[in-house]
C-alpha cells in the first residue's frame, strides 16, 4: 500500500527523502521544497499518522508523503472523516490528531470536525491547501477563504504564503493545540508555498507572546475553596470533560477517598471516575441520573472541575442548583462565571487543582477541620437505591420489534468490558451508551457532546482504533447517524482497522422522534427513516456491510445479543457491524424537558420521581430536610 | 447598558482586525466605534473598541478576547482616568451671509476650519464624544452636508504605559 511508504531509494536522487533527513533534522538546515519542509515538521513533532484526502492545492504535499516512513497517511473517503478520525485519534490517547484536506471544498468539509473539536476540546492540527497565494480572493478554482470561515471554531489558524514559516508554525499549532485548554488549530498553506524552494531546519523557534495558558491554580484560591468544603454540608463534585484531557482521573480519585464527597461524572467526563464506585452518582444533565441531578440540586456546595456549566446540564440556569455555593476551577478563565457565577474561581490545569485541593484537604484534616457529609452520603445513597436507571421493556405491538436498545447496550459493555472503548453518534443510542455502558476508566468514552454531530462514531472509531490498536474499540452508532458517515467502513476494511459497529436500529432519527412524541402530539414529520420496520430496509445494513468487506450481522431478539456480540468480538481481521433491530418506541429516560428547571425530572413518561415518601424518610436522617440552612 | 472603552493590544499581523471583529459579533456586542494602528512598537497594534454593554457580559467578552493568540493585553480605560479623543470632519453649509456666525462656533469650540469653499466650510473638531455631539448640535441648524468621524483612540493618564508593561510580562 502507498501509504506505508515506498523505499527511500526511489525518492529522487538530488532531493534526500524525508525520514532520511529527519535524522539530521536538529544539526544541519536543508535545502527542500515547502511540501518537504511540512512531511519533515510533521515528522519532527512525532506524527505517526495523518488522516486525509488529497487535491490539487495540497498535492504537493502528498508527494514527499510517499516517501515518508514515520507518517502513516490514511486515505479516507469524506473529508468529514478525516476530521472525525483525527478527533477519535486524538481523544483516545491524549495525542495531537492530524487531518488533511485540499483547499476549497475539502477544506469546508473539515468544518464540522473542527468545529466539534473545537467545542469538545480535542487536540487536533488540520492542514489544508490553499490555492496559490496570487490567486488569493479571486474567486480561483477550489478557492475558499478557510481561515476566515474556521476563526470563530478553531483555537487559532494560520495562513501560510512563506514556504520559511512552515517549521515555525507546525510546530506552534501543535503546540496550541495540546496546551491550555486544547483544541483544533487549522494550517491553510497556499499551493506555491508548497512548492518553493525553502530551508529546513529544526527546532524552530516559537514566538507566542499572547499565548499564556495559566496552569498553577493560585494557592490562595486553594485554600478559600478548602475552606467551603470543610464548611459545606451537602457538596458534590461536578466533574467535566477537563478532568479527562487533563489525565487527572488518578488525583480525582485520590480527592474523592480522602473526601468521601459524592461525585457526578458529565457526558464529557464518563470514567473519569469508575462507575463502580459507590460515590459515583453517574451523569447529570438533560438525560442525567435521578440521583446525579437531584444531588446537583439539593448541593450547598458545587465543587466543579473542568466543567462549564452548560445547558444540557443546567437545564433552567436560574434554578441550577439553587442552593449552592460554587468553587469553579476550569483552565480556561473564560469558562467561569460564564453562565453561573462562581463563588471562588480557580484558574488552573484541572490536574494540578486536585493535587492541590488534595494537598489543602488534608492539611484541614489533619488540623481536625475535616467535613462532615455522613448525612447528606445516606440522602445522595438513598437516591441512588430508589431510582436506579432501568427501562419499561416494549409492549409487543404490531411490527415492533421485541429488543430494547437499553439492554443491547447494557450487555455490549459487559462483554466487551471495560477495557474496550465505546464511540457513539448523538442521539438516543449515544444517551443509552452513555448511561448503560458501565465506564471504569478515563479515554474510554468518546462522543460529540458540545456540538452533536451526527455521523462522529464511524471515522472516530477508526480513529481511536488506529491510536489503540490493542483495544477493541466498539463504534456505538444510530441507524441516522451511520448512513451519513459510514463510507469510512472501506477506510477501515482497506486499512485493517477492524473496528466494530453496533447500529441501534429504530427505523428513525430517534430522539427527534422522541421529542415528537413528547411535544408534537405524536406527529412525526419527517423522522421516519424505513431502515428496518415494516418490512423495509433501506438500506440492509447486513448488505451495506458485506458490500464494504465487513461482516455483517443481525440481531432481533433478545435472545441472541449475546451471541452475536461475541461472534463480533471473535473478528479481529476486519470491521464488523451488527444492525441491532430494535423497539422503535423506546425513549431515554429519565428527561428534564428542555428550558424547564432539573426539578422537574422525569424518571418515565409523565413520572416524576417521589419526592414526598423519600423527604420524610430523608427528614429522620438529617436534620436540615429542607436544606434552607435554618 | 453602560458604554466601556477597551485598549487591546494586538500583534501587527494580518487577520488580528477581522478576528477582533468577529469574537464581538459572535458574542452578540455591538461595537459602536473602533480605531486601530500600530504603536511606538511597530510589531504591535492598539485597538480602541467602545461597546455599550453590561459589566458581566463584558468580563466575559475581555476573557475571550484574551484567548486569542495574538492579543496580547486588554486594558479597560476608565473615562475619568484616560483621555479619549475622536476626530470629526463637517462639511457644513456657509455662504456670505452666515460664515460669520459658523466661524463663531468653531472658535467657540476650538475647531479648525480646513478648508472653504463659496458655499461651504469643512471644519475638524477634536474631542470627546460629548464635545462633538454638542458641536454638532450647534451647526445643524445651518445645514450639515457632509459627516465623517474616527473612532475614538484613548490612553491612560499618568507615566504608566500599558504596552511597556505588556512587554516586561512577555520577555
Amino acid at each position: 500500500m502507498s501509504d506505508t511508504g515506498a523505499p527511500t531509494a526511489t525518492a529522487p536522487a538530488q532531493t534526500p527523502s524525508p525520514a532520511h533527513m529527519a535524522q539530521r533534522t536538529p544539526r544541519t538546515p536543508v535545502e527542500v521544497t515547502g511540501a518537504q519542509s511540512l512531511v519533515l515538521s510533521l515528522e519532527a513533532m512525532d506524527v505517526d499518522t495523518v488522516f486525509g484526502i488529497p487535491g490539487g492545492a495540497i498535492l504537493p504535499a502528498y508527494d514527499p508523503l510517499l516517501d515518508s516512513v514515520k507518517v502513516r497517511h490514511i486515505l479516507v473517503r469524506h473529508e468529514q472523516g478525516a476530521g472525525h478520525a483525527a478527533q477519535g485519534y486524538a481523544a483516545a490517547s491524549g495525542k495531537v490528531g492530524v487531518c488533511m484536506a485540499t483547499s476549497g471544498p475539502g477544506a469546508t468539509n473539515l468544518v464540522t470536525p473542527i468545529a466539534d473539536a473545537y467545542m469538545d476540546s480535542v487536540p487536533i492540527v488540520a492542514i489544508t491547501g490553499q490555492v496559490n497565494s496570487s490567486a488569493i480572493g479571486s474567486d480561483a478554482f477550489q478557492e475558499a477563504d478557510i481561515r476566515g470561515i474556521t476563526m470563530p471554531i478553531t483555537k487559532h489558524n494560520y495562513l501560510v504564503t512563506d514556504p520559511a514559516e512552515i517549521p515555525r508554525v507546525i510546530a506552534e499549532a501543535f503546540h496550541i493545540a495540546s496546551t491550555g485548554r486544547p483544541g483544533p488549530v487549522l494550517v491553510d498553506i497556499s499551493k506555491d508555498a508548497l512548492q518553493a524552494r525553502t530551508t529546513f531546519s529544526w527546532p524552530p523557534r516559537i514566538d507566542l507572546p499572547g499565548y499564556r495558558p495559566v496552569l498553577r491554580p493560585h494557592s490562595k484560591q486553594i485554600r478559600e475553596a478548602a475552606k467551603l468544603i470543610a464548611a459545606a454540608q451537602r457538596p458534590i463534585l461536578y466533574i467535566g470533560g477537563g478532568v479527562i484531557r487533563s489525565r487527572a482521573a488518578e488525583e480525582l480519585r485520590r480527592f474523592v477517598e480522602l473526601t468521601q464527597i459524592p461525585v457526578v461524572t458529565t457526558l464529557m467526563a464518563r470514567g473519569a471516575l469508575p462507575d463502580s464506585h459507590p460515590l459515583h452518582l453517574g451523569m447529570p444533565g438533560m438525560h442525567g441520573s435521578v440521583p446525579a441531578v437531584t444531588g446537583l440540586q439539593k448541593a450547598d456546595l458545587l465543587i466543579t472541575i473542568g466543567a462549564r456549566f452548560d445547558d444540557r446540564v443546567t437545564g433552567q440556569l436560574s434554578t441550577f442548583a439553587p442552593e449552592a455555593l460554587v468553587i469553579h476551577a476550569d483552565i480556561d478563565p473564560a469558562e467561569i462565571s460564564k453562565n453561573r457565577k462562581a463563588d471562588v474561581p480557580i484558574v488552573g490545569d484541572a490536574k494540578a487543582v486536585l493535587a492541590d485541593l488534595i494537598e489543602a484537604v488534608d492539611n484541614d484534616l489533619e488540623a481536625g477541620n475535616g467535613g462532615d457529609y455522613a448525612a447528606w452520603r445516606e440522602r445522595v445513597q438513598g437516591w441512588k437505591q430508589m431510582f436506579p436507571l432501568g427501562w419499561t421493556e416494549p409492549d409487543l405491538a404490531e411490527d415492533d420489534s421485541p429488543l430494547s436498545p437499553q439492554f443491547v447496550l447494557q450487555r455490549l459493555g459487559e462483554i466487551a468490558g471495560p477495557e474496550a472503548v465505546y464511540v457513539a453518534g448523538v442521539g438516543q443510542h449515544q444517551m443509552w451508551a452513555a448511561q448503560f455502558v458501565t465506564y471504569e476508566r478515563p479515554n474510554a468514552w468518546l462522543n460529540s457532546g458540545g456540538l452533536g454531530t451526527m455521523g462522529y462514531a464511524v471515522p472516530a472509531a477508526m480513529g481511536a482504533k488506529v491510536s489503540q490498536p490493542d483495544r477493541t474499540v466498539w463504534a456505538v452508532d444510530g441507524d441516522g447517524c451511520f448512513q451519513m458517515t459510514n463510507q469510512e467502513l472501506a477506510t477501515c476494511t482497506i486499512n485493517d482497522i477492524p473496528i466494530k459497529v453496533a447500529v441501534i436500529n429504530n427505523s428513525s432519527l430517534g430522539m427527534v422522534r422522541q421529542w415528537q412524541t413528547l411535544f408534537y402530539n405524536e406527529r412525526y414529520s419527517n423522522t421516519d427513516l424505513h431502515t428496518s420496520h415494516a418490512g423495509e430496509r433501506v438500506p440492509d445494513f447486513v448488505k451495506l456491510a458485506d458490500a464494504y468487506g465487513c461482516v455483517g450481522l443481525r440481531c432481533e431478539r433478545p435472545e441472541d445479543v449475546d451471541d452475536v456480540i461475541a461472534q463480533a468480538m471473535a473478528i479481529n481481521d476486519r470491521p464488523v457491524v451488527i444492525d441491532f433491530v430494535v423497539h422503535r418506541d423506546a425513549m431515554v429516560w429519565p428527561m428534564v424537558p428542555a428550558g424547564v428547571s432539573n426539578d422537574l425530572i422525569q424518571v418515565a413518561k409523565d413520572e416524576a420521581p417521589r419526592w414526598d415518601r423519600e423527604e420524610s424518610e430523608a427528614i429522620e436522617q438529617d436534620p436540615d430536610a429542607d436544606h434552607d440552612g435554618r | 447598558m453602560s458604554t466601556h472603552t477597551l485598549s487591546v493590544l494586538v500583534e501587527n499581523k494580518p487577520g488580528v482586525l477581522a478576528r477582533i471583529a468577529s469574537l464581538f459579533s459572535r458574542r452578540g456586542f455591538n461595537i459602536s466605534s473602533l480605531a486601530v494602528g500600530e504603536t511606538e512598537r511597530p510589531e504591535i497594534s492598539r485597538m480602541t473598541v467602545v461597546v455599550d454593554v453590561e459589566d458581566l457580559p463584558l468580563e466575559q467578552v475581555t476573557k475571550q478576547l484574551n484567548k486569542l493568540v495574538e492579543v496580547l493585553k486588554v486594558v479597560e480605560l476608565e473615562p475619568s482616568s484616560s483621555v479619549q479623543r475622536q476626530v470629526m470632519l463637517i462639511k457644513v453649509k456657509a455662504d456670505a451671509g452666515t460664515r460669520s456666525q459658523v466661524l463663531e462656533m468653531v472658535q467657540m469650540f476650538r475647531a479648525k476650519v480646513v478648508d472653504v469653499a463659496t458655499e461651504s466650510l469643512t471644519i475638524e473638531a477634536t474631542g470627546n464624544s460629548d464635545k462633538l455631539r454638542a458641536l454638532l448640535d450647534v451647526l445643524e441648524p445651518y445645514g450639515v452636508k457632509e459627516l465623517v468621524q474616527s473612532g475614538m483612540v484613548a490612553i491612560g493618564r499618568g507615566p504608566r504605559s500599558i504596552t511597556d508593561r505588556a512587554l516586561t510580562k512577555v520577555s
